[in-house]
């Protein structure tokens, strides 16, 4: 069913010397969209830092009360409580422990799917296919069904065996609910690794491997040595797109741990925002949390970027 | 790789019981689906069923308004998918075909686009939305217009950077060969170029679709009073209450909304992989 085609290969840039009239041309299309990602990414980025300056709560959003300018005092408030601390902590750890999953996993099975015939790789694409395909809303219910304390089937598996499972919480404590959400988190998000590294590993030539295959290389020696290198590009790709959608991840969170859980003790910052902003009418400082959010991600993207991009030609 | 290696079977054997673990939340969300009443919310849960049953499925049918979200949530994810193949196959044509000033610059700030977590912009989006509202009622906030914005500012970036590849990868000499038969630009764009992408877009339509499907922070957010408009994830909401969920309906409102997604994928997965592998070399 899955049937690898062969993607085009680039390897000669399709530049070509200017012409008459490219410039026009590439103003007309480019316009939609740029005009839409003007409108709806960089003027909301700007209106996002200019918030976090105010003082905004629910009169000035709804215009009754004058805008009051406090500078940093949002961040100045915001890096003073613990609980922004602990917040964060949490996120970096979840988000950390999500990519390092996503990609084990997936680089791994698709090394595996590539040693395989067709049928079991046929049926383990499907099933990937499947995980990436459930919604993650309907995913969070799933396997919050799966690990429910009393009509769960993991507990009564669990109890089964004689461990000290039964009527556990999933949900309550910390590390129980963090870990089920990644676990949620990091099947539905690996099957992105798998499909694009299995493209890349397919990508590379079957005369190499034939030749470290000849010179008497293990398969182990030849999937660390040969083949990883080789879809290097790749793997940054899927590590670049995992680390994004890791450190937002809003639903699972929000669904799995009831809005944060009690207390708000397994918040991310993404929930954390949301709950100061539109349940607390605390704009200004939920506004701050998102730059800061913003910041903590393009830093780590930029400086993953950077470290590997010495190697590839990136754009 | 032909080459007969001993242990085949071994990791054979491995993928296909990994396949299995993977596949079962979705066994398990369509078995719960289909358990009648007394056997879902059981303290020994079986996992098979004798008696099959459609109470659930009709439980959320014809409870809810079902139809109405899952017809506004079907909506918003085809024009989405729509809007943003034409609008980053355009972009993707200008940023790899036509050299002008200013070029590389743009490429960067797609780049750093794709890095910006939209989800942060929550607040910001939320206001531009009620003013957009006031001028154009339909992009406001409580209308579905609302969603297909914000979600194409989402999928773009990723889209017109994923395309890129596919469309510097069809030769110059077809361009020349079509200039000299006397197409147009814009003929070769439509009718040369956009065939030849069919992986890219394939590629870029199933991640906009997964991506304006799935949405629950926006749709929460926008569609506040309006609840004709809201989508589906909020609908599934109603069934989930932390003390007495009818987790029956839980799972067949669950499965009724992974559906349209599987369909999509199965249409399209042949060109999936390849479209990814594009990409991903351009």
């Amino acid at each position: 069913m899955v049937t690898v085609q062969e993607a085009p290969s680039v390897t000669a840039p399709a530049r070509r010397p200017r012409r008459k009239g490219d410039g026009r041309a590439a103003a007309l299309y480019l316009a939609p969209a740029g005009v839409l990602l003007a409108a709806l990414l960089a003027y909301p980025i700007y209106q996002l830092v200019l918030i976090s300056f105010y003082d905004y709560g629910q009169p000035q959003a709804a215009g009754n009360a004058p805008l009051v300018f406090l500078g940093f005092a949002n961040y100045a408030e915001l890096l003073s409580q613990a609980q922004f601390w602990t917040v964060l902590g949490k996120t970096v750890g979840f988000a950390a422990a999500c990519v390092a999953g996503s990609l084990i996993v997936g680089t791994g099975l698709a090394v595996l799917a590539s040693r395989v015939r067709s049928l079991p790789r046929t049926l383990l694409f499907l099933a990937a296919l499947g995980a990436w395909s459930t919604p993650a809303i309907a995913g969070s219910y799933v396997w919050l069904f799966l690990f429910d304390t009393d009509f769960g089937l993991v507990n009564e598996v669990l109890s089964g065996l004689g461990l000290p499972f039964e009527h556990h919480s999933w949900t309550f404590g910390t590390l129980d609910a963090f870990g089920l959400v990644a676990a949620e988190v990091i099947w539905c998000s690996f099957p992105f690794v798998l499909v694009t590294m299995y493209a890349g590993i397919k990508g590379v030539p079957d005369e190499v491997l034939e030749a470290a295959s000849l010179d008497g290389a293990s398969a182990w020696r030849t999937t660390w040595t040969i083949v990883l290198p080789m879809v290097r590009p790749l793997l940054m790709i899927a590590t670049v797109q995992s680390i994004i959608w890791d450190f937002k991840v809003f639903t699972q969170i929000y669904v799995m741990t009831n809005g944060g859980g009690v207390a708000g003790r397994n918040l991310v910052l993404n929930v954390y925002a949301y709950q100061q902003a539109f349940a607390g009418q605390e704009y200004g400082l939920g506004s701050a949390i998102g730059v800061v959010m913003t910041l903590l991600l393009l830093s780590v993207t930029g400086l993953y970027v950077r470290t590997q991009r010495r190697s590839e030609a990136w754009l | 790789m032909a080459v007969k290696r001993p242990g085949r079977l071994i990791a054979e054997v491995v993928t296909v019981v990994i396949a299995g673990i993977v596949a079962f939340p979705l066994y398990w969300m369509l078995l719960s689906a289909v358990k009648p009443p007394g056997e879902i919310q059981s303290a020994n849960p079986k996992p098979w069923t004798f008696s099959p049953s459609f109470d659930s499925f009709s439980r959320v049918l014809t409870v809810s308004g079902f139809g109405r979200y899952f017809v506004n949530s079907l909506l918003v994810a085809l024009v989405v998918v729509a809007l943003s193949l034409l609008l980053s196959f355009l972009s993707a044509v200008a940023l790899t075909r036509f050299s002008f000033k200013g070029r590389t610059v743009l490429l960067v700030m797609t780049l750093v686009a794709q890095m910006v977590p939209v989800e942060a912009l929550t607040i910001p989006l939320f206001f531009l939305m009620r003013q957009i509202g006031g001028v154009v009622p339909a992009f406001g906030l409580n209308e579905l217009g609302s969603l297909v914005l914000v979600h194409l500012a989402f999928s773009l970036p990723f889209a017109i950077w994923m395309l890129r590849g596919f469309v510097a990868a069809v030769p110059v000499e077809l361009e020349d060969a079509a200039a000299l038969d006397g197409a147009s630009r814009m003929r070769f764009t439509w009718q040369i170029l956009f065939p030849l992408v069919a992986p890219g877009l394939v590629a870029v339509s199933v991640l906009a679709f997964i991506h304006a499907w799935n949405d629950f922070l926006f749709a929460k957010t926008f569609i506040v009073s309006k609840t004709e408009n809201q989508t589906l994830p909020q609908a599934i909401l109603v069934f989930f209450k932390p003390e007495d969920t009818d987790w029956g309906a839980v799972m067949a409102s669950s499965t009724l909304m992974t559906i349209p997604v599987l369909v999509f994928f199965v249409l399209v997965q042949r060109r999936l992989v390849s479209g990814m592998a594009g990409a991903v070399k351009g």
